[in-house]
Order: structure tokens, then sequence, then C-alpha cells
């Protein structure tokens, strides 16, 4: 597969990793109006997934003519190392501090990312950014409440979340370091380079967690997990997540609804 | 005993281009002169099926209508990017246009410019109120901080307070009115 199909491929990944992560709460929210929430985070993601699936799926059509793959190939029949999400998103929700912390920091990412995308010079990724960006600005809004209320809630929330943040924190380095495809898409006009958003990130994360009275992050560089979702090598948890979300299209192919 | 209205429709279609179909108590159009006001009154017949007092043009969904050669070309797009509306829309789209006789039309989703609740009619928000919906309150241009309904739709009163961003659908936040009690979804300013 070419390097700009992948890096379309790993916008879709993100959103459909963590949008399935997210449908996993549906009818175990912890009370109704915040399981309806998820439920609806999760669908926008996973209506952005199947936008950017489906670009990539035409683009992949052109670049490679042969077999015709679809939007459905590529999320329901990729095994985990053709996966390009990063590792943060697949992460299991946890509890509840752990869902929303996972959620603050990849939809802090997803702004700032989308925001830069409308800039591409491929103007179908430019399209999806321009209609995606607006639910991701909800997502950040819903998730940083969120974060405020239970850092600056009870002394049990309080402590989740910083449980949240030694379980998640390891993940974010990963955000900002390259891959092939990021060097293509930028030298390309199609995308840029995660570093860019570094600093703006943690100032933007930061902000939030003084509110919330949590431990401040560095942007120091750390030494690196040694996963990279973004180049296939992902935790345990995908391989589970994916025998649950592909199951049925692999044990009956092509079935619809 | 049932009657078929279509009867008369079917016999003249027959005709070729001409085609003249009498459907019901709807109006009759002649497929050859049919111009895209008409294509665009039939699809003022179009709800949306979770809002079904609103068509699709008071959403701003329908973006284009095109009408050449026999060949009906339109551009929907979607209020939120997984809004499962849409394809239930396309169906709904193509079964209204059928009634008319009119089969051969082309559907394409499009993103860009994204859609914004400021393309909702003011006919549309009416509807909305009367429909139990308090309607966008703002135009998004003006939107600095909170978005937030002017008032309950039940009562009208302005003492009402969030119950959650996120209501029945992607596309709505729940509140409550603190006067009569009723909680109602409020359309997003989006």
């Amino acid at each position: 597969m070419d390097l700009f199909s992948n890096y379309i491929i790993h916008q879709a990944d993100n959103a459909l990793i963590l949008g399935h992560r997210n449908s996993e709460w549906t009818g175990h929210g912890p009370i109704l109006e915040q399981d309806i929430a998820l439920s609806n985070i999760a669908l926008d993601l996973i209506g952005q997934a199947r936008n950017f699936y489906q670009l990539a799926a035409s683009r992949i059509n052109e670049v490679e003519p042969g077999e015709m793959i679809t939007e459905d190939d590529l999320a329901y029949l990729r095994d985990g190392n053709e996966f390009r999400n990063f590792i943060l998103v697949e992460q299991p929700n946890g509890d509840w501090a752990k869902t929303i912390l996972r959620q603050f920091y990849f939809s802090s990412f997803q702004l700032l990312q989308f925001r830069e995308l409308l800039k591409s010079e491929n103007a179908d990724l430019a399209a999806i950014c321009e209609k995606s960006i607006k639910e991701t600005r909800y997502h950040v809004k819903w998730s940083s409440e969120w974060v405020i209320r239970l850092g600056d809630g009870t002394s049990e929330s309080h402590l989740r979340m910083i449980h949240a943040q030694q379980d998640l924190n390891p993940f974010i380095e990963e955000l900002f370091v390259p891959a092939d495809f990021d060097y293509e898409a930028e030298s390309s006009g199609g995308g840029f380079l995660p570093e860019k958003l570094k600093d703006e990130w943690f100032q933007r994360v930061n902000d939030i967690f003084e509110t919330a009275t949590l431990p401040m992050i560095s942007s120091e560089k750390k030494a690196m997990h040694i996963l990279s979702g973004k180049n296939g090598v992902h935790s345990e948890h995908l391989g589970f997540l994916l025998a649950e979300m592909q199951f049925l299209q692999r044990a009956y192919p092509g079935c619809a609804w | 005993m049932l009657k078929c209205n279509f009867s008369k429709g079917h016999t003249q279609a027959a005709r070729g281009s001409l085609e003249v179909w009498k459907t019901g108590s709807m109006k009759v159009y002649e497929i050859a002169t049919m111009n895209k006001e008409e294509i665009i009154h039939i699809l003022s017949e179009v709800k949306d099926p979770e809002i079904p007092v609103l068509t699709i043009s008071d959403l701003g969904i329908l973006r284009t209508v095109d009408y050449a050669n026999d060949l009906i070309q339109i551009q929907i797009t979607p209020t939120y990017s997984g809004c499962p509306a849409m394809e239930i829309i396309q169906e709904d789209i193509r079964t209204e246009l059928a009634k008319h006789g009119l089969k051969n039309v082309e559907i394409k989703q499009v993103l860009s410019p994204a859609w914004t609740s400021d393309w909702m009619s003011e006919a549309g928000k009416q509807k909305l109120m009367a429909y139990g919906i308090a309607a966008p309150a703002t135009h998004t241009c003006f939107l600095s901080g909170e978005d937030k309904p002017e008032s309950c739709p039940l009562c009208h009163s302005k003492n009402i307070e969030m119950i959650s961003r996120f209501g029945s659908t992607a596309c709505k936040a729940l509140y409550r009115c603190l006067d009569c009690r009723e909680p109602f979804d409020y359309f997003k300013c989006h």
C-alpha cells in the first residue's frame, strides 16, 4: 500500500478503534445521559472513520488497480499489524476516569491535527477534516469538563484520575513521533509532521489539568515505548478488540443488514 | 375496496418520454416538461426520519438539485459524520421521486462546505419549537462560549439548565426547564 493511503488509514484507524472502544460503554455507562454521550461520540468517530476509509479505498483502487476494495474490507479484513492507530486509542476502557482521559488526550490531539489538515493539498482529505473538526471540538469540550469534574471532585475521583494519568501517559510520546507516512504526507503537501503540534497540545492539556487540580505533564522527550501503533506494532489489546469487532465479517463474509 | 390510482399513469407511461403519472391526490407532473423547481417541490416531501417535522430542505441537508437530459443529480450533506439517517434519507429521496415516475436519479454526498445549523430555515426552527425541540439559538458566527437554548419550547420559560451535552441524537443536547420541570431536547448550534 502506498504511503499516503496509509496516512489516510492512520486517521481512519484512530477514529474506528476509539469509536469501537467507546461503543463498548453502550448500555454500561454510569448514568444514562453519559451512556448516550459516549455512544454519540462513538457514532461521530465511526462516521469519521467511514469517510476516511472510503477515501483511502478509492485511492488504493486508483493506485493499485485489480481487485476493488471497499471501506468494509479496510475495517473488517485487515489484521492487527496492518492497523495504523495510536496505541493510546486501543487501550481498554478501564474505569470512567481512564475512558475520559483517553478521550481528552485523543480529542485534543485530533482537534489540532484536523486544523492542520484543513490546509492539506488533498482536497478530499481537507473536506473530511472540515466536517469532522466541529464534532471533535465538542468532544474536547465534553471531555475537558469531565477531567475538571473528576480531578477537582472527590478524593476518590481525583485519585482515579491520577491512576488514569499513570496508565495513559506512556502513550503520549507516540502522538508526536513521525512515521514514514507522515514524512510522505509532509513532502507531498497532503499533511504535516506531528511534532509541530507538540507544544500546543501540552499547553492545552496542562491548562485543563491546572483547573482540574491534577499534576501537570512534561513535554520533555522520554524513552519511547517499544510499541509503535503507527508502524503496526500494537499492544496485546488490539487483537482482542479486532476479534470482537471483525468476527461477523470473518465468519460470514459479505454479511449485510 | 382498494382503488388503484396508478392505472391511468401506467397506460400513458408506455408513450415514452412524455410520461404522465397521476399518483393519488398528488399533482400531475409531465416528466418531459418538469423543471427543477417542481423536483425541489417533490423533495420537500422528504422528512428527516429522526425529526419527522423537518424536511431535508428545512434542515439544509439538501444542497443542490440539477435536472438535465432526464437525469436528476442531487447533492446532500450530512449534519454529523456518523448521522445514521443519511442512508434512509437517500432511500426516501429515491422513493419519493419514483412515486412521480422519476427513476433516473444520482445522489451524491458532499462534505464541504460542512453543514452548519445556520442553514436551518426559519420555518424549520418554528416547526422544531412546535414539536417540542428547542431550535439552535445562535448563528455560529456569533458563537463564543456557551451555546444554549433561548427558552423552554413547552412553557417558554428562560429558567433552564443543561442535563447533558448529548441527547437522543448526535445533533441534540438535553436540557430541563426549571419552571415546568419538563426535560427537552435542544438542537445544538454546530
